[in-house]
């Protein structure tokens, strides 16, 4: 039987950790909507949700039997097939960011090698920006079929500022990219956990404001959601979804953050690398579980501050939004790269 | 079949069938949608070759930005399957057999040339496409061209800023 010469191992190997990592992402994300609104609460002086659960800790599930079990209302003037696809998309966008992020080293299980990390791409951090440019559809084709004006001006409106935002966080990256000299986020990692260097942030920090700054935009969180300002636009390019569908919407956006925040570790702040510590000293498999470890607090602390940058700054109008994205970041982002260069070029 | 074949025959179906979805969906989102699809599909073809750059540039340019725009445009103008003008059986017929006689430009110039005869396509195995060996060979060998090709985009841009604004 030579019909399918696989690696079957392999294709095992990897189904297995894709389906973890996107189920971990997923019930990260699910503990996030809850964390949303335990910070904002605390930082409006309120208890916040406490009633499901002890402290409050099944309130997610609450939320999300709520939205499965609401009635599911498809506008009659809307295109059926892309308002279905619209939510879909935004959200398998949102996942497929995953595959190239490493979390942690490799173990040794069963007598083989494994990688926690599914894809490691020698382009993965372009991999990344491909999937990034790609979340629009899922705003686009849902705001466009519901067929609402609000929806299509929102969407609009999101399409445009991730396209002004993708290009001053590539030229923060370029600067990057120039410093480690390696597309693969696998590379990048490693070259920080080396002895005697730096995490990146210590090398690139205007470099690492312009990616923050960019990713809260590409994550359309306050104070760049003007996609969903609700007293601009009502509800914006989600409006008339409701349901699982509208949960989707709002699920990729934290799905999104946690991505984005996987991101910002990875490249800026050493990834799996656990600070003023010698993984070597530790057995290999152990060793490899703490990076994850030491990964998961760090998107945790890039999460906190998401949010409580949302709950402390009002949201931008779009003029200044353009104005920002435009004449400020982009020209910052410019300068940092001449200055990148020629410091690189001092250094030969 | 080993795993390289199978995917090339996928992303191959795929490709065509999206390509000809473009081409009859009556809605034009939905064709810039397919065309998407078609955009994927040649990716796949590229990572195939091991032309990984390529690949994603593909993505991010065509999918990612310029079917994007594509979009705005057919979004804003608001087509549907109602207001499309109706061409007349004649165009429709002229159109088919001048596109036939292209694709067999195309088919004869394939096979007749030295150049592709008797050559196998590099499947996961040339290095010619990886981001380091594309870099070396754009900023040495053909350093002046690539610098001339950026200042024409440059030029252009700037000259659609300069229409695009109002007196």
């Amino acid at each position: 039987m030579t019909l399918l010469v696989l690696d079957w191992l392999l294709i095992i190997e990897k189904l297995v950790l894709i389906a973890i990592i996107v189920f971990a992402s997923l019930g990260i994300a699910l503990y996030t909507t809850f964390a949303e609104r335990k910070v904002a609460a605390i930082l409006q002086d309120r208890p916040g949700p406490e009633r499901a659960g002890p402290f409050g800790l099944f309130q997610p599930f609450a939320d999300g039997l709520k939205l499965i079990m609401k009635e599911e209302i498809t506008p009659n003037s809307s295109n059926k097939t892309l308002f279905i696809l619209g939510p879909g998309l935004a959200m398998t966008a949102a996942l497929m960011t995953c595959a190239v992020i490493p979390w942690g080293a490799s173990v040794q299980l069963f007598g083989r090698t494994i990688d926690l990390q599914i894809a490691d791409v020698n382009i993965g951090i372009l991999y990344i920006f491909g999937v990034v440019s790609l979340g629009v559809y899922g705003i686009m084709i849902g705001g466009w079929a519901s067929n609402n004006k609000f929806s299509l001006m929102a969407a609009l409106r999101g399409a445009s500022q991730a396209i002004s935002y993708e290009l001053a966080m590539g030229i923060a990256l370029i600067a990057l990219l120039m410093t480690t000299g390696s597309l693969s986020l696998k590379t990048i990692v490693e070259q920080q956990m080396a002895p005697g260097h730096l995490w990146n942030i210590a090398y690139q920090p205007i470099g690492f404001l312009l990616f923050f700054i960019c990713a809260m935009a590409e994550c359309n969180r306050t104070p760049f959601d003007l996609p969903e300002a609700e007293n601009e636009l009502n509800f914006g390019y989600h409006q008339e979804y409701s349901s699982m569908k509208l949960g989707f919407y709002l699920f990729s956006e934290y799905v999104n953050m946690i991505m984005s925040s996987a991101v910002m570790a990875s490249l800026y702040f050493g990834g799996y690398d656990i600070p003023f510590f010698n993984e070597a000293l530790l057995p290999q498999n152990i060793a490899a579980l703490v990076g994850v470890g030491a990964l998961l607090i760090k998107i945790v602390i890039f999460i906190f501050i998401f949010m409580w940058i949302r709950w402390t700054i009002p949201r931008f109008r779009y003029d200044q939004l353009m104005n920002l994205g435009w004449k400020s970041l982009i020209p910052i982002a410019l300068v940092n790269m001449l200055i990148t260069g020629a410091w690189i070029l001092a250094k030969l | 079949m080993n795993t390289t074949e199978i995917l090339f025959f996928f992303l191959s179906a795929l490709a065509i069938f999206s390509a000809i979805m473009v081409l009859i969906s009556k809605n034009p989102i939905h064709s810039v949608l397919w065309l998407v699809g078609v955009f994927f599909a040649i990716s796949g073809h590229y990572i195939l070759l091991n032309a990984q750059f390529l690949a994603i540039v593909n993505m991010i340019v065509y999918a990612g930005a310029i079917m994007v725009l594509f979009l705005f445009v057919v979004m804003l103008m608001n087509l549907n399957a109602e207001t499309e003008p109706q061409k007349n059986l004649w165009m429709k017929l002229a159109g088919v057999i001048s596109g036939g006689c292209l694709l067999m430009v195309f088919v004869s110039l394939v096979r007749q040339a030295t150049d592709l005869n008797a050559k196998k396509a590099m499947t996961t195995t040339g290095d010619i496409g990886l981001i380091k060996n594309l870099g070396k060979l754009l900023f040495n060998e053909y350093v002046v061209p690539f610098e001339i090709t950026s200042v024409l985009f440059l030029s252009a841009m700037i000259g659609a800023i300069v229409i695009g604004k109002k007196e």
